[in-house]
């Protein structure tokens, strides 16, 4: 069968004025150039289960008007409170529409030379550096349609370098605000800790809800040197017309240490890939990951986990909750390298439907070429229990409140330990306005 | 004569498509407490969970009226908010779920919103009722149910009783798995609720558990009914002679739910 290939209407030209305008250079012209052409014969990812070729990944408008903030003050109240509160020092970035519209980072920080902006403003002032990270060790634009038209098209994202031997030790946060329905956010974080480094970074994916027909195409890569540590937290909640295609990659080095807590909370279509490459020896990564599918969404989860480094560890730990008809695949993947010895791999992944219509699939796979690993997996997907239901309900709890309470204990064994505390009470809050 | 808090007639329930009660019939009056005896089998939990509206329990014939209201006609959240309360044989348990989260929605769920019970106020009435069942204070915050010993379950129970204050509360060999010294505390719970107020409906096997709780009447089930009913004599005479004195009076052979009268 012939499937109609999805081209996206920006060409060539209007690439080269697009980047023109933004002043960036040469060779991430040169990128975006080979990107478009790639995307033009590269097939779509096959994610494993779900049908994606007419979820829509081109169809948006790509430079949009964003507004500049002179103050986080000035964002609305449900935006605003998406702002950690704990940390005094406010380090900052909102980009609405895509483009920078705040931006606040510590005299302290700047000072000790970590940078943290918008990735126009890094490509303007940072070149060099961003080349270094830019789609080389964790991620490629090569690897199917999607990858390829990210990199023709991406229109923003954020940059943020720690040198070596910085201890960050606030929380550094980017909120994603989307106001435009048809809009097309093509974001691409690139986060690197240098070695002995260490910093917590937590991004927020928002949308109003209103009816359109947008686009997210997220990739972030995170770079972790040796001896560094990184904790990223993400909250994704996109709006119900808003297509997602989150790619977020990791490549740990010698000791180094990468703890994911991500909540997927987006309503609309959903595809995602988390990946860590743990590359240096006695490299730890965990991922800690909760969604809830709601209406009648598609969603595909991949978690992948990839061991070359030796006394490499990783944990995965995966909860999902699917309502009404929503429908979701969660893969979970542990490949341990030939080579990788004394490595230990866990995951597990937990589906609880609660409907009659909702699907949840839940397949664990475990590629181990090493002799000399400990690797273990444990997957399940369950309905809701009506008798549960029937006791929460016969004291006096209506049948609504019921079903929140055991999704708030179903996501809870992830959500209590997140290692991040902001992350913690937004996702909690999240939660809360999903199932109410 | 004031209306009586439950009154129940004719009552058939079937599981599964086989008929388990056979035509019950009770009434028990506020400030009344009853006990319900019989052998294992005779349909008294699966008289307790159809009145309370477990989903798996048909009701085939009868009727049940909750203060003058149709019981039957109710969901289960319904029946509890009007006053109906069951300790269960078997209580499930909820993962992630603190036991205080759950008791202060279910208080909570009583109220009108904008009303919610202060968070001090459940807090101390908590404590107080704990600290009656001889329950330690960490099982506020352990997960409902999740892990507690049989006797354990049993006093959560009995708490939640305390906590939610129903009109009518069914208990369901709340004794089975108690020590003599769990018995008593467990007793000294359901004396405290008594009043004009509160009606009660015991299941039990044990005399003992009526010695602490002392009932009004005592009924005998077997068959799916109520084949006998009297004053607390009656739980005496059924302790020191077993059933099998019974049986021979009714003329009664085999008294599990299989077999018809
Ligand atoms: N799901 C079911 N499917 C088939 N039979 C059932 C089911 N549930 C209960 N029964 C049967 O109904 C009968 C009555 O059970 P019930 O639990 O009401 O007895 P009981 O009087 O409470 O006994 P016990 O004193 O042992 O608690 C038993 O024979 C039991 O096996
Ligand atoms: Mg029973």
């Amino acid at each position: 069968m012939a499937t109609e290939i999805q081209g996206t209407k920006y060409d060539v030209n209007y690439i080269t004025d697009f980047s023109k305008k933004r002043n960036e250079p040469e060779w991430f012209t040169d990128i975006r150039k080979k990107a478009l052409q790639l995307s033009e014969t590269l097939p779509l990812p096959q994610p494993e289960k779900t049908r994606i070729v007419d979820w829509n990944f081109t169809e948006f408008e790509h430079d949009v008007a964003g507004r500049t903030l002179t103050s986080a003050s000035e964002l609305p109240e449900h935006v605003s409170r998406l702002v950690g509160q704990d940390e005094e020092s406010g380090n900052l970035l909102v980009l609405q529409n895509g483009q920078a519209a705040y931006a606040a980072l510590s005299e302290e920080l700047k000072s000790k030379g970590v940078i943290f902006t918008d990735i126009a403003t890094a490509l303007r002032e940072h070149g060099d550096l961003v080349k270094k990270y830019y789609f080389t060790e964790a991620a490629d634009y090569d690897t199917d349609r999607l990858t390829a038209l990210h990199a023709a098209l991406v229109n923003s994202g954020i940059f943020l370098y720690v040198p070596k031997n910085v201890e960050v030790s606030v929380p550094l946060q980017t909120l994603f605000w989307q106001e435009n329905p048809n809009a097309g956010l093509i974001s691409h974080s690139i986060i690197v800790a240098d070695n002995g480094s260490s910093v917590t970074y937590v991004e927020n994916y928002l949308s109003e809800k209103a009816e359109g027909r947008a686009v997210a195409n997220v990739i972030a890569e995170i770079y972790v040197g040796d001896n560094a540590r990184v904790q990223f937290g993400a909250v994704d909640n996109l709006s119900k017309d808003v297509t997602a295609y989150v790619n977020r990659r990791g490549y740990v080095g010698r000791n180094g240490q990468l703890e994911w807590a991500i909540g997927q909370m987006n309503d609309g279509n959903t595809l995602s890939e988390n990946y860590t490459a743990l590359v240096g020896e006695a490299s730890v990564t965990d991922t800690k990951a909760v969604s809830i599918g709601n209406g009648s969404q598609k969603q595909n989860f991949t978690n992948r986990i990839h061991h070359f480094g030796k006394h490499s560890e990783s944990d995965m730990l995966i909860h999902g909750v699917q309502r009404q008809q929503a429908n979701a695949i969660f893969n979970g993947i542990t490949k341990i390298e030939h080579g990788a010895s004394k490595s230990d791999g866990e995951q597990t992944q937990r589906v609880l439907m609660l409907s009659s219509d909702a699907r949840g699939d839940a397949n664990p796979i475990l590629l181990i070429d090493e002799d000399d690993v400990v690797a273990g997996h444990a997957a399940s997907v369950g309905r809701i229990d009506p008798v549960q239901l029937y006791y929460l309900m016969s004291r006096g709890i209506s049948k609504k409140e019921a079903e929140r309470l055991v999704i708030h204990g179903f996501l809870a064994p992830v959500v209590s330990q997140l290692p991040i505390e902001g992350v913690k009470e937004q996702l909690v809050e999240v939660i809360e306005g999903k199932v109410k | 004569m004031s209306t009586p808090t439950l009154k129940i007639e004719n009552l058939h329930v079937a599981i599964e498509g086989k008929e388990i009660v056979k035509g019950f019939n009770l009434e028990i009056n506020g400030g009344e407490i009853h006990a319900v005896m019989g052998p294992n089998g005779t349909g008294k939990s699966t008289l307790a969970s159809a009145l309370m509206g477990h989903p798996k329990y048909e009701i085939t014939e009868g009727t049940v009226t909750f203060e003058g209201q149709d019981l039957l006609e109710m969901e289960v959240d319904e029946r509890a908010r009007a006053g109906l309360f069951l300790a269960m044989q078997y209580p499930s348990e909820i993962s992630g779920v603190t036991n205080a989260d759950f008791l202060r929605t279910a208080i909570n769920a009583r109220r009108e919103e904008g009303d919610e019970i202060p968070l001090m106020k459940f807090i101390k009435t908590l404590d107080k009722k704990m600290d009656t069942l001889d329950m330690g204070e960490e099982f506020a915050q352990r997960y409902l149910n999740e892990g507690f010993s049989g006797g354990e379950k049993k006093r959560n129970e009995i708490l939640q009783l305390m906590m939610l204050e129903p009109k009518l509360a069914i208990l369901d060999e709340i004794d089975s798995g108690l020590d003599i010294d769990a018995l008593k505390v467990v007793a000294k719970g359901v004396n405290e609720m008594r009043s004009p107020n509160f009606g009660c409906l015991i299941i039990t096997h044990y005399q003992r558990m009526l010695n602490y709780i002392k009932p009004d009447k005592v009924h005998v089930m077997m068959q799916g009914r109520i084949v006998k009913s009297g004053g607390p004599e009656l739980a005496e005479r059924l302790e020191a002679e077993g059933y099998d004195g019974l049986k021979k009076e009714l003329g009664i052979e085999d008294e599990t739910v299989n077999q018809e009268a």
